[in-house]
């Protein structure tokens, strides 16, 4: 559990890395290896959002009281700027899903930067997949229901217009761009963003640590307060970039799904 | 780097490899559970109360419509009594200056006769009273002349002083008995 701070008591200096990413057992001999930080991060925040989300839409009323409000802010910008921007007609269907994909990926991503946790969940690239995974049935999904299996190959496939010689070249590219691109992309973006963020954060803090603590040298100890400082700086950033991920994922989702379920132009 | 930990690997993905398959399942399971949880809880408790919040609006809109209607309907009978009344009072107007023509005429109408009337009557009255008078007069003067004539016959007739008097005294008495009357 502990990060980064390891290095000091062998008394050298040795860079945080992507070990950093990696943890054993919370309770090591009780539980297994799995069972380890991020696992009972992702438990927690999947907890909070359920749980905030329940209470929140009990006892709704026509009138909103302060805290109602506050939710149906939270809820109009994932339902109105989102779900019904890029979906439009259709986004009801699609709603709880953009929903439970920004809020999860928010609080995880906000983890980053929140005492106890100070880890996003997210630069475990398991869980970046699990979601592009999850994104990619429900946009392949989305079309399959709505066209047939047939009928939505060929719309996804073969664009409007091509010239029949070129539907050799065309179709493999439309393929790997519409069904391995798309998924790839969208776990990395994630999983990149949060990894090298909190990266970033480690060689801030860390190198600020080791050098604050350096003995009979006093521009290293100014040098580590400043690279402190720094540190909490680029964590102010991370927080907007964690916000700015989360809704890039459940944009991007909901722009595939809107081209999957699109007719024939 | 220490990155061996990835024993076996034919290509060495770093940290782009899951740690554990567990990562992949949790993040999975957990999205699903809550897509159930938004589908089933949230996403209706909050369609439901933007329906009622909307009909509400709605509601009230077309309550607002409903009162204009009546206001404008109240306001158009308003109009249509207030024109009909003017028309009427128009009417009005112009059968009184109908009728006080009429009147006028037949009073002018009624006036002239009766002044016809009255010198109709008058001229008859003027007419008896001259014929009266010339069968008075007639009979008069017939008696008249004849007392003269008896008295200048009485009287001697050589005697033309004596007849002038006579004549002379006569039309005296004339004249008296003309003052008298």
């Amino acid at each position: 559990m502990t990060i980064g701070l390891v290095p000091l008591e062998s008394g050298g200096y040795s860079p945080p890395g992507t070990h950093d990413f990696e943890f054993g057992s919370i309770w090591p001999g009780v539980f297994p290896d799995w069972v380890n930080k991020p696992l009972v991060q992702a438990l927690i925040a999947f907890a909070l959002v359920a749980l905030v989300w329940y209470l929140a839409s009990r006892k709704l009323k026509v009138q909103p009281t302060k805290r109602q409000f506050a939710f149906e802010y939270l809820y109009e910008f994932v339902r109105n700027g989102i779900a019904r921007d890029i979906l439009q007609s259709e986004y009801r269907r699609f709603l709880p899903y953009l929903l439970a994909l920004f809020f999860f990926l928010l609080i995880n991503n906000w983890f980053g930067q929140f005492f106890l946790f100070m880890f996003p969940t997210f630069s475990n690239i398991g869980y970046a997949y699990a979601f592009a995974i999850m994104s990619w049935f429900v946009y392949v999904g989305a079309g399959v229901a709505k066209f047939g299996f047939g009928r939505f190959m060929k719309q996804s496939l073969i664009p409007e217009g091509v010239p029949g010689y070129l539907l050799p070249i065309v179709i493999p590219l439309e393929f790997l761009a519409t069904f391995i691109t798309r998924p790839v992309t969208l776990a990395l973006r994630l999983f990149a963003n949060l990894f090298a963020g909190h990266l970033v954060v480690l060689v801030f803090i860390v190198g600020g640590g080791f050098l604050v603590t350096y003995q009979d040298n006093l521009f290293y100890n100014f040098a580590g307060g400043a690279s402190f400082i720094f540190g909490l700086i680029v964590m102010l950033l991370e927080l907007f970039l964690g916000a700015l991920q989360a809704y890039i994922f459940t944009v991007l989702t909901a722009q595939y799904v809107s081209t999957s379920i699109a007719e024939a132009h | 780097m220490d990155t061996t930990i990835w024993v076996g690997q034919a290509i060495d993905l770093g940290p782009l490899l899951p740690h554990y398959l567990s990562e992949l399942i949790a993040g999975a399971v957990l999205l699903l559970i809550l897509y159930v949880i938004m589908r089933k809880a949230v996403v209706p408790a909050f369609e439901k109360m933007y329906e009622e919040r909307s009909s509400k609006i709605e509601g009230g809109m077309q309550r607002a419509a409903v009162a204009e209607a009546k206001a404008e309907a109240a306001l158009a009978q308003y109009q249509d009594q207030l024109s009909e009344a003017r028309e009427e009072a128009a009417k009005i107007r112009e059968d009184a200056k109908n009728q006080s023509a009429q009147i006028l005429a037949e009073a002018r109408d009624r006036a002239a006769k009766e002044s016809d009337r009255i010198l109709e009557s008058g001229r008859q009255q003027l007419a008896a009273e001259r014929t009266q008078l010339v069968v008075e007069l007639r009979g008069e003067v017939g008696g008249i002349a004849t007392s003269l004539a008896g008295k200048i016959v009485g009287e001697s007739l050589d005697d033309d002083a004596r007849a002038l008097r006579t004549v002379d005294r006569f039309l005296a008495e004339l004249e008296q008995a003309g003052q008298t009357r």
